[in-house]
């Protein structure tokens, strides 16, 4: 156990020991360990049910774990929340919530503003900034119901965007949306990690995870592999991630699209 | 206007008022059944509360029988939380549950206690004046200046924590993750919900209030786009129903509060028809304007797949349009005009051929991925 005023492995954006959640009596995810350094765009990556939202929301504090714990950056995340920016998945809200897009970016601050205090012109411009940056600053004041599956989806990461964190965590970003978002948004991932950042990302669509991202996980309830992409990405812990399901990978298990020997996977 | 007819008028716009800035948050929330629940269990808290202190007014008494209100929200999040019933059935289970036991509450111990059904069911809003006090040299209702002070606490509970109560309405997960307490927030909400339910109790009863708390947000949910304009709406609405009903009361003789009630019901359905976005009337006609968009589609399209073959002057003509498109004439005939008037096609004989900017339609259609290309590195394309 460390010392409580000291910090526990400083070196990695994000550092999971004997992390295991449990909902009534089944486990949901069982003695993880994971060690994702600073700076990479990485990819948790395992079938439906795998526990890679449950791990997302454990690491940000929302569920309790049963046991393990976890340090970003060397701290709890108690101590590092205002380093950190969260995109859940974009089912998780009500889009016919009565407020316009810039209103939704402006909540990635309320963080920074705390308790009480309100958001003023400073917090206005920052959030047309961040919309500017995702290529929505023509939908500012466009009530959310009113905008497109991708445009929302850009919005949530405007949002997070506007907390100018030092790792992100994003929960399927690109889940449903059409192709030039989903390129749009790697290309905003991928600059968001040449600054330094770290991007941890669930991601569902196996035949990108080699293109987009260079750390992954692969999870199935429990850590399967991690890693380089290059050194993890292999169809021995496809098939431990996955089961039979991959059986098809076993001729080509490098190919250009193996996801497409997957069933697709949905949003929960 | 009588200065009484005047009360009762304001009580029942503040006990609009007060519920309506609540009650968008329920709705929001998608617990507007929750209002109904408390409001029939505050009367255990009420009964029982009576009993311990043998009072029936100061804000010992308010706290006690408003506790009932929050111990019924609790109970459900409990039921709930269990995850062998679904949350609204679990509202089902528990407020029958404390109302019952309050009603045998009041047979077995209140039965010198005036304490009339129809009073608990409805309130008695048109008799707040048996019950008055001085205030500033005013002989006024207790319940006016109550409901004033209320409805002045949720107005500052809901401005201080305006910011907080949206971001948790909206995305619980991340004001939890930024550091907020959206359970508490949910609770003060409830609690505050409860302490308007009892203080409201003598005016508008178990049952209408949740037309108060749920009916005015509901109607002004589908004028506004903006969160604190529902909740202006919504007071705006409890003010003409409070209005309203009160003079249809008197004409009609009934219930004052009961025509509030129905009063709110109006407004929410005028509000259902004529909104000028998600009303009914609204959305036929954006409906009819997509359909008669899609029929001249449809037809630049087909000319345009028949403008240069040698079909064309059998393709394009207006005969054509019966057959081959199965349009009856009349429906053709309008298409035509439209497409006309709009500059879209013209007349050559018999035959019809593409404007430019009616063949700029087509194109955009039969062939996205010219636009598309060009706009790849533009986010703004889609």
């Amino acid at each position: 156990m460390s010392m409580p005023n000291s910090s526990h492995e400083p070196n990695l954006a994000l550092h999971v020991e004997d992390l295991t959640v449990s909902y009534s009596s089944k486990p949901v995810l069982w003695d993880i360990d994971l060690d994702i350094p600073p700076g990479v765009l990485a990819a948790i990556v395992g079938p439906n049910g795998a526990g890679k939202s449950t791990l997302i929301k454990t690491v940000l504090g929302l569920i309790k774990p049963a046991a393990g714990h976890v340090y970003i950056y060397g701290k709890p995340y108690e101590k590092q929340r205002s380093i950190v920016g969260y995109v859940p998945q974009r089912s998780s809200v009500d889009w016919d919530f009565p407020t316009t897009a810039i209103d939704v970016v402006t909540m990635g601050l309320y963080g920074r503003l705390g308790w009480l205090k309100r958001p003023g012109k400073a917090e206005k411009q920052q959030a047309e900034e961040a919309l500017t940056q995702v290529g929505m600053q023509d939908f500012a004041h466009r009530q959310i119901s009113q905008l497109s599956g991708g445009q929302q989806q850009r919005v949530f990461l405007a949002r997070a965007l506007v907390q100018q964190a030092d790792i992100y965590f994003m929960d399927e970003p690109m889940a449903g949306v059409d192709a030039t978002t989903e390129r749009a948004i790697i290309n905003l991932l991928r600059n968001l990690r040449n600054q330094g950042k770290t991007v941890i990302v669930v991601h569902h669509d196996l035949s990108t995870v080699t293109s987009y991202f260079d750390w992954m996980l692969f999870l199935n309830v429990r850590t399967i592999a991690q890693g380089h992409v290059n050194d993890v990405y292999n169809a021995e812990n496809l098939r431990a991630a996955y089961g039979d399901k991959v059986a098809l990978l076993n001729q080509n298990p490098l190919s250009q699209n193996p996801g497409s020997a997957l069933e697709p996977e949905s949003t929960p | 206007m009588s200065s009484l007819g005047l009360q009762i008028m304001l009580v029942g716009a503040l006990v609009g008022i007060s519920s309506s800035f609540l009650g968008s948050f329920l709705v929001l929330r998608k617990n507007s059944m929750l209002s109904d629940a408390i409001s029939h269990s505050i009367l255990l808290g009420i009964i029982l509360t009576y009993l311990v202190i043998k009072q029936t007014t100061g804000p010992l008494f308010i706290i006690g029988a408003a506790l009932s209100g929050v111990v019924t929200v609790y109970l459900t999040e409990f039921i709930t939380s269990t995850k062998r019933v679904k949350n609204d059935a679990a509202i089902g289970l528990v407020f029958p549950a404390l109302f019952s036991i309050a009603v045998i509450l009041i047979n077995v111990y209140a039965r010198d206690v005036h304490i009339d059904i129809d009073a608990v069911l409805f309130g008695e809003i048109g008799f707040i004046w048996l019950d008055t006090t001085a205030f500033l040299g005013l002989e006024l209702p207790k319940s006016l200046i109550s409901m004033s002070i209320i409805t002045l606490i949720n107005l500052a509970f809901i401005s201080i924590f305006y910011k907080e109560l949206k971001l948790s309405t909206f995305d619980e997960a991340l004001a939890k993750a930024l550091g907020f307490k959206p359970i508490l927030l949910f609770y003060s909400l409830l609690t505050l919900t409860s302490v308007t339910a009892v203080t409201a109790f003598d005016a508008v009863g178990a049952i209408l209030l949740v037309s108060f708390m749920i009916v005015p947000p509901a109607a002004a949910y589908l004028l506004t786009d903006k969160l604190w304009r529902m909740m202006a709406y919504g007071s705006l609405i409890s003010l003409g129903s409070s209005v309203t009903g009160y003079y249809l009361a008197l004409y009609w003789d009934v219930s004052i509060a009961g025509m509030m009630a129905v009063m709110t019901g109006i407004f929410l359905i005028l509000a259902f028809l004529l909104s000028p976005h998600y009303g009914l009337i609204a959305q036929e006609i954006i409906r009819r304007n997509q359909r008669f968009a899609n029929e001249e589609r449809a037809l630049l399209v087909h000319l345009f797949n028949h403008e240069t073959s040698h079909h064309q002057n059998e393709e394009n003509i207006v005969t054509a349009l019966q057959e081959h498109l199965m349009w009856n004439g009349e429906r053709s005939r309008n298409v035509l005009m439209r497409s006309l008037n709009e500059n879209l096609i013209e007349r050559d004989g018999e035959v019809l051929n593409l404007t430019l900017k009616g063949r700029a339609i087509a194109l955009e259609i039969m062939q996205p991925w010219q636009k598309h290309f060009l706009n790849e590195t533009n986010l703004n394309s889609k």
